[in-house]
C-alpha cells in the first residue's frame, strides 16, 4: 500500500460525521463515572438526572445541526463505509428521542424499585449509540460490529432487575436467542462474503471489478444483482434477512417476544419495542433496497409471506393473552407485519422508493409516541410483580386516576390506529401505499388484523373505562396498584406532550406531510 | 368567508368546543350546565335550518370553507366544507336531531352528566361536519368522531349487556368502517386526482381510464364497507342489539343520523361516479335489500319489547333506502335521500317516545304495558303519530321516500318483482307498529302498570318532554307536507350528478333484447378510430 492510500484514508475518517455518537458514548462514560464516584446513594440519584440532561441537550443540538445548519445531501465516510444524509439524521434524532424517553421512564422507575442507577443509563446510551451507528453502515464487517453492540447491551439490560426471577430469565431467553439471530446473520454475510472475494469459484459472473471488498453494499449490489439466481448468494440473503427478523420480532421468529417484553422492566420492554424495531426496519428497507435490490423478484414473495403470516400470528396471539406485557409484545408483533408491508411497497416503487421509507417513518414515529405513553403509564402501576400487568389491574382506572387513563387511552387508541389519533394517519399511509404497489393480498391482511387488533385493544379500553364489575363483601381484599402512586414528576408533562403530539399529528400533519 | 360560511364552520366547532367545555368541568352547577347544553346543541340546529333556507338551490357547493393546507398533501387532502343539494337536507336534519338528543340527555339525569354530554357534543360535531364535509377523508374522520363516542356511551350508560355489546359493535362497525375506507383509498389512487373530495375525483373520472372490473371491484368494497355500516342484511346483526341497549340520545343519533352515512357515500361517491358497477352490482343489492325488508321486518314483528321492535323496524326501512339505490335512477336516489332525511327523523322520534314510555311504565316489555293512552293522552298522540309516519302514511316525509322508490320500482319490468315484494313490507310495518300502538296505549291496563302506577303516579308529557318531541314531529309534518322544499334540491343536484348514469341506465336496457351487443356495435367505431 502506498502513502497515497493512507493518505486518502486519513482524509477520508470524518471523525466529525459522527459527533452525536462520540458524544452520546462519552456522556455515557460521564454517567457511570459520576455514578461511581458519588459517595451518597442521593447523589448516585443525580446521575439519571445528568443521562436524561445529557441526552436532551444533545437531541436538541442534533436536531438544530442537520435541519437548520448543514445541508441534508447524502455522503459518505471512512472509505464508504459510512454513508450520513437526511434518512440517517431523522433516523440518529429518533433514536435519540427514544432514548431520552427510556432514560425518563427509567429514572422513576430504578428509584421505586431500588435498582443500581448508572449503568442502567450507561448501557442504554451505549445502545442507542450503536443503534446510531448501525443505521449508517454500508458494509457488514461495521453492521455487525454495531449490532452487536448494541445486542451485548440489551442482554444485562433486560436482566436488569435481579431480585426478579421473570427479568433473569428474559435475559437468558434474549441472550440466547439473540446469539443464534446473530449467527443466521454472520453465517449468511460469511457466504456472500465467501462467494463475493472469489466470484468465478463459485460459477457467479461480474462485468467490472469493483474496487471495494466483498463486505461492502456496493459491492454486493453489484454482485447480486448480476447473480440474481445463484443458490449461494440466495441462501445467503434470507439468513441475513431471518437474523434481521428476530430483531423486529417478524415470524416465524417471534417466540422469543412475548417472553422477553413479559420479563423485561418496563422502560426496557419500551425500548426493546420502539428502538430495536425501528433499527431493524431501517436496516431491512436499506438492505432490500440497497444491496439486496437485484434480488427484489426472489425477496418479494418471500416478505409478503413472512408478512402476512406475521399480521396474522400476532393479531391471534395478542387475543388470548390477559398479561398485557404479552399482549402489547404480541401487538408489536402485529405492528412488524403491517411495517414489513411498507418494506415490501418501497422494493415495488420505482426509483421513489424514498417515499415508502418516509411512511415507514412516520409509522415508526407515531408507534413511538403511543408506546411510550402506553409504557409510560404501565410503568406507574404498583403492581406486586412488574411482570404481572393484568387488564384487572386497569378496572376503573378513568376514575382512580383520571390524567393517566386519559393518556392511556389515547396510546391504545393511537396503536389500534382509529381517527383521531396519529396511528391512523400512519395506517391510512400505509394502505394508500401498499395499494399504489398492488398488494392487495396485504392489504385484506391488513384490514383483517386491524380489525382482530380492536378486540383486544378496546377490551383494555373497556376495563378502564367502563364499570367494573359489582364489589361483592366476601371478595378479597385486592391490592390496588393505583393507590399510592406517588409524584410522577417530569413524567406526567413528557407522557402528555407524547399524547398531544398523537393527536395533533392525526388531525395535522402539516410540513411533515409534505415530506411524502 | 360569507357569514353562511362562518355559520357552517360554527355548526361544527360550537359543539366541538362545548364538548371540552363539558369534559373539563367549565359548567359547575345543573343551571348552567343546561344552559351550555342548549347552546352547545341549539347553535347547530338553528344553523342547519338557517342554511337550509338560504341554500340557492342550484347544483353544486354552497358556502364553501376551503383550507388548503390542512391535511395530507400526498393524498391530496384539505379541509374543504359545503353544501349541496343532498347534504343540505340532511344537515338540517343532523342539526334537529341532534338538538332533541341534546335536550333529551340534559333531562335525563345520567350519572357523571359533564361526561356523558361532552361525549354527545363530540358526536354531534362529527355528524355536522360529516354531512357538510366535500373532502372524502374528512367526510371519514367526521365520522369516526362520531362513532367512537357511540361505543364508549353505550359501554358506560348502556342498558343490559352493555359491555359485550359496546366490544361487538366496535369490532363490527371497524370492520365497517376500513374496509369502505379501503374502497375509498383506492379511489383515490386509481383516479389520481388533485384532490381527496367530491367533484374533483368526479371532473378526474371523466378523463381517467379506470376499468371496468377495477371499478367493479372498487364499488364493491364500498358496498360491503357501507352496507355494513347501514345494517345491510346479512350484516345487521349488530344494530338492532346496539340500539336496544344505548341510551336514548345515542340511539336517536345513530339510528337517526350516524346509519345514514352510508347510505350518503354511495349515494355522494360510489354510485354517480362509478355508474357501470352500479348498474353491476344492482340486482345483488336490491335482493340483498329485500332480506332487510322481509326477514328483518319478520323479526321485528316477533319482537315483544317497545325498543327492540323500533330497534329491528330502523333496520328493515334501511331496505327501502337500498331498494331505491340500487334502482340507479334520478327518481330513485332521489327518494332515498327524501326518506334517508324522513327516516332519520321519525325513528329518533320513536326511540325518544320509547324512552318516555319506559319513565312511566317501568318497563318496554309490551304485554306488560296496555292502556296507558288514557292517563297520558298526549304521549299517545304523538306516538300514534310517529308510528303512522314510520309506516309511511301520507302528510309524513317518509310517505313522500318510500312513495317515489316504489314509483322508481314501477318504471322498469325487471325491478316488478322486487316492488311486489317490497309492498308486502308496507303490511309488516304497519302490522308491528299498530300492534304495538294498541298494546301499549290502548286495551285493559295491565296487573304490573296498575302496581307501579300506585307506587309512582302516572303524568302525562312535561314541557321539557314536549319540546324535543314537538321539535322532530314538525320538521317531520313540514316535509311530509311540502315536500317540494327538498324534493326541488335534491333533483337538481342528482339528475345532475346522475346524467351519466340515467344515460347508461336508459340505454342498457330499454328491452329484454340482449343491447350489450347493441351497445358495442355503436361503440366499436369510435373506439377502433382513435
Amino acid at each position: 500500500m502506498s502513502m497515497e492510500t493512507y493518505l486518502n484514508f486519513s482524509q477520508d475518517n470524518l471523525w466529525g460525521e459522527l459527533w452525536p455518537e462520540l458524544s452520546l458514548c462519552l456522556g455515557a462514560l460521564l454517567v457511570l463515572g459520576f455514578d461511581l464516584f458519588s459517595k451518597s446513594s442521593n447523589a448516585k440519584k443525580r446521575a439519571g438526572s445528568l443521562a436524561i440532561f445529557f441526552q436532551f441537550i444533545l437531541l436538541a443540538a442534533h436536531l438544530f445541526d442537520y435541519l437548520l445548519l448543514r445541508h441534508t445531501f447524502d455522503r459518505e465516510s471512512f472509505s464508504g463505509m459510512l454513508k450520513h444524509g437526511i434518512h440517517q439524521d431523522v433516523m440518529r434524532s429518533f433514536f435519540l428521542l427514544s432514548s431520552l424517553l427510556v432514560s425518563l421512564l427509567g429514572h422513576r422507575y430504578l428509584e421505586t424499585r431500588k435498582l443500581r442507577v448508572g449503568e442502567f443509563h450507561h448501557l442504554t446510551m451505549i445502545a442507542t449509540a450503536g443503534l446510531m451507528l448501525l443505521c449508517q453502515t454500508q458494509h457488514f464487517l461495521v453492521f455487525f460490529v454495531a449490532l452487536e453492540t448494541v445486542a451485548l447491551c440489551f442482554y444485562p439490560l433486560v436482566a436488569f432487575d435481579r431480585e426478579s426471577p421473570k427479568s433473569l430469565e428474559a435475559g437468558i431467553k434474549y441472550l440466547i436467542f439473540g446469539a443464534l439471530s446473530s449467527a443466521l446473520l454472520l453465517f449468511g454475510i460469511v457466504l456472500l462474503y465467501g462467494v463475493g472475494s472469489n466470484p468465478e469459484a463459485w460459477g457467479t459472473t461480474l462485468s467490472t471489478v469493483p474496487s471495494s471488498d466483498a463486505f461492502s453494499f456496493s459491492f454486493l449490489y453489484q454482485l447480486l444483482s448480476e447473480n440474481p439466481n445463484h443458490l449461494l448468494l440466495r441462501a445467503g440473503v434470507v439468513l441475513i434477512i431471518s437474523g434481521i427478523a428476530f430483531k423486529v420480532g417478524a415470524a416465524p421468529f417471534q417466540i422469543w417476544v412475548p417472553d422477553v417484553y413479559h420479563g423485561a422492566p418496563m422502560p426496557i420492554t419500551a425500548f426493546l419495542a420502539v428502538s430495536s424495531k425501528s433499527a431493524g426496519f431501517f436496516v431491512l428497507i436499506n438492505l432490500v433496497n440497497g444491496p439486496f435490490a437485484g434480488m427484489s423478484e426472489f425477496l418479494l414473495p418471500l416478505l409478503g409471506f413472512v408478512a402476512t403470516f406475521t399480521i396474522f400470528f400476532g393479531n391471534l396471539a395478542a387475543c388470548s393473552q390477559r398479561n398485557l406485557k404479552r399482549m402489547l409484545g404480541l401487538s408489536g408483533v402485529a405492528h412488524a407485519g403491517y411495517l414489513l408491508v411498507a418494506v415490501m411497497a418501497s422494493m415495488l416503487l420505482p426509483g421513489e422508493s424514498d417515499r415508502a421509507v418516509w411512511i415507514l417513518f412516520f409509522y415508526l414515529f407515531t408507534y413511538l409516541l403511543a408506546s411510550f405513553a402506553v409504557f409510560g403509564v404501565m410503568g406507574l402501576a404498583r403492581v406486586t410483580d412488574d411482570s404481572e400487568h393484568e387488564f384487572s389491574d386497569y378496572e376503573n382506572l378513568a376514575q382512580k386516576k383520571p390524567w393517566a387513563a386519559f393518556v392511556l387511552v389515547v396510546g391504545i387508541g393511537s396503536l389500534a390506529g382509529i381517527p383521531p389519533f396519529a396511528g391512523f394517519i400512519g395506517k391510512l399511509l400505509l394502505f394508500s401505499v401498499a395499494f399504489e404497489t398492488k398488494l392487495f393480498l396485504s392489504i385484506v391482511a391488513m384490514v383483517i388484523g386491524v380489525v382482530i387488533s380492536i378486540y383486544y385493544y378496546f377490551g383494555w379500553i373497556r376495563e378502564i373505562c367502563f364499570h367494573p364489575r359489582p364489589v361483592f363483601e366476601d371478595d378479597e381484599a385486592k391490592h390496588d396498584p393505583w393507590k399510592d402512586v406517588g409524584s410522577v414528576g417530569m413524567l406526567k408533562p413528557a407522557l402528555f406532550s407524547l399524547v398531544l403530539a398523537s393527536i395533533v399529528l392525526g388531525l395535522w400533519q402539516g410540513p411533515i406531510g409534505d415530506a411524502f | 368567508m360569507t357569514s353562511d360560511a362562518l355559520l357552517l364552520l360554527g355548526s361544527i366547532l360550537v359543539p366541538a368546543i362545548g364538548s371540552v367545555l363539558f369534559f373539563s368541568g367549565f359548567a359547575k352547577d345543573e343551571g348552567s350546565l343546561k344552559k351550555l347544553g342548549y347552546l352547545v346543541f341549539g347553535f347547530p340546529c338553528l344553523a342547519a335550518v338557517i342554511l337550509f333556507f338560504r341554500f340557492d338551490g342550484s347544483a353544486g357547493y354552497n358556502f364553501e370553507v376551503l383550507y388548503d393546507r390542512m391535511g395530507l398533501q400526498e393524498l391530496g387532502i384539505t379541509f374543504h366544507l359545503g353544501l349541496n343539494g343532498v347534504s343540505s337536507p340532511l344537515f338540517a336534519m343532523a342539526g334537529i336531531v341532534g338538538l332533541g338528543a341534546g335536550l333529551a340527555a340534559l333531562h335525563s339525569g345520567a350519572e357523571r352528566m359533564h361526561l356523558y354530554l361532552a361525549l354527545l357534543a363530540l358526536m354531534q360535531a362529527g355528524l355536522m361536519g360529516l354531512f357538510a364535509s366535500v373532502d372524502i377523508f374528512f367526510y371519514y374522520l367526521f365520522h369516526e368522531f362520531a362513532l367512537i363516542p357511540t361505543f364508549i356511551m353505550i359501554g358506560l350508560w348502556g342498558g343490559r349487556d352493555r359491555r359485550s355489546i359496546a366490544l361487538e359493535i366496535t369490532i363490527y362497525l371497524t370492520l365497517g368502517a376500513l374496509i369502505s375506507l379501503g374502497g375509498l383509498v383506492a379511489l383515490n389512487i386509481l383516479v389520481d386526482a388533485p384532490k381527496f373530495d367530491f367533484p374533483s375525483i368526479s371532473a378526474a373520472l371523466d378523463q381517467s381510464s379506470l376499468t371496468d372490473s377495477a371499478a367493479f371491484k372498487i364499488y364493491g368494497l364500498l358496498l360491503l364497507g357501507f352496507g355494513i355500516l347501514v345494517a345491510l342484511f346479512p350484516f345487521h346483526t349488530w344494530a338492532a342489539r346496539g340500539y336496544d341497549t344505548a341510551p336514548t340520545s345515542v340511539s336517536m343519533l345513530h339510528a337517526g343520523v350516524l346509519k345514514k352515512f352510508g347510505l350518503y357515500g354511495i349515494i355522494q361517491i360510489a354510485s354517480p361516479l362509478l355508474p357501470e358497477a352500479a348498474l353491476a352490482w344492482s340486482p345483488w343489492l336490491m335482493w340483498l335489500a329485500l332480506g332487510n325488508i322481509l326477514l328483518v321486518g319478520m323479526v321485528a314483528v316477533a319482537q315483544t319489547n317497545f325498543k327492540s321492535m323500533i330497534s329491528y323496524g330502523s333496520v328493515m326501512h334501511m331496505g327501502y333506502c337500498f331498494l331505491g339505490i340500487g334502482v340507479c335512477s334520478v327518481l330513485g336516489v332521489g327518494s332515498t335521500v327524501m326518506l334517508m332525511c324522513a327516516h332519520g327523523l321519525s325513528v329518533s322520534l320513536m326511540f325518544l317516545l320509547a324512552n318516555f314510555v319506559r319513565k312511566r311504565s317501568n318497563t318496554l316489555e309490551m304485554q306488560e304495558i296496555g292502556g296507558l293512552g288514557e292517563k297520558t293522552p298526549l304521549l299517545a298522540c304523538f306516538c300514534i303519530a310517529a308510528t303512522l309516519a314510520t309506516i309511511g302514511l301520507p302528510g309524513f316525509g317518509n310517505f313522500w321516500g318510500e312513495f317515489g322508490i316504489f314509483l322508481s320500482l314501477g318504471e322498469s319490468h325487471e325491478h316488478l318483482i322486487f316492488l311486489v315484494l317490497a309492498a308486502l313490507g308496507i303490511i309488516l310495518s304497519a302490522v308491528f307498529g299498530l300492534r304495538a300502538i294498541a298494546q301499549i296505549f290502548f286495551g285493559q291496563e295491565s296487573e304490573e302498570l296498575r302496581k307501579h302506577a300506585k307506587e309512582s303516579p302516572i303524568a302525562d308529557l312535561s314541557r321539557a318532554e314536549i319540546i324535543p318531541a314537538s321539535l322532530i314531529l314538525v320538521a317531520l309534518l313540514f316535509i311530509g307536507l311540502w315536500p317540494a322544499s327538498i324534493s326541488d334540491r335534491i333533483n337538481d343536484e342528482i339528475s345532475n350528478r346522475y346524467s351519466h348514469l340515467q344515460l347508461k341506465n336508459t340505454l342498457s336496457k330499454p328491452s329484454c333484447c340482449p343491447v350489450d351487443e347493441d351497445v358495442k356495435s355503436i361503440e366499436t367505431p369510435y373506439s377502433t378510430s382513435d
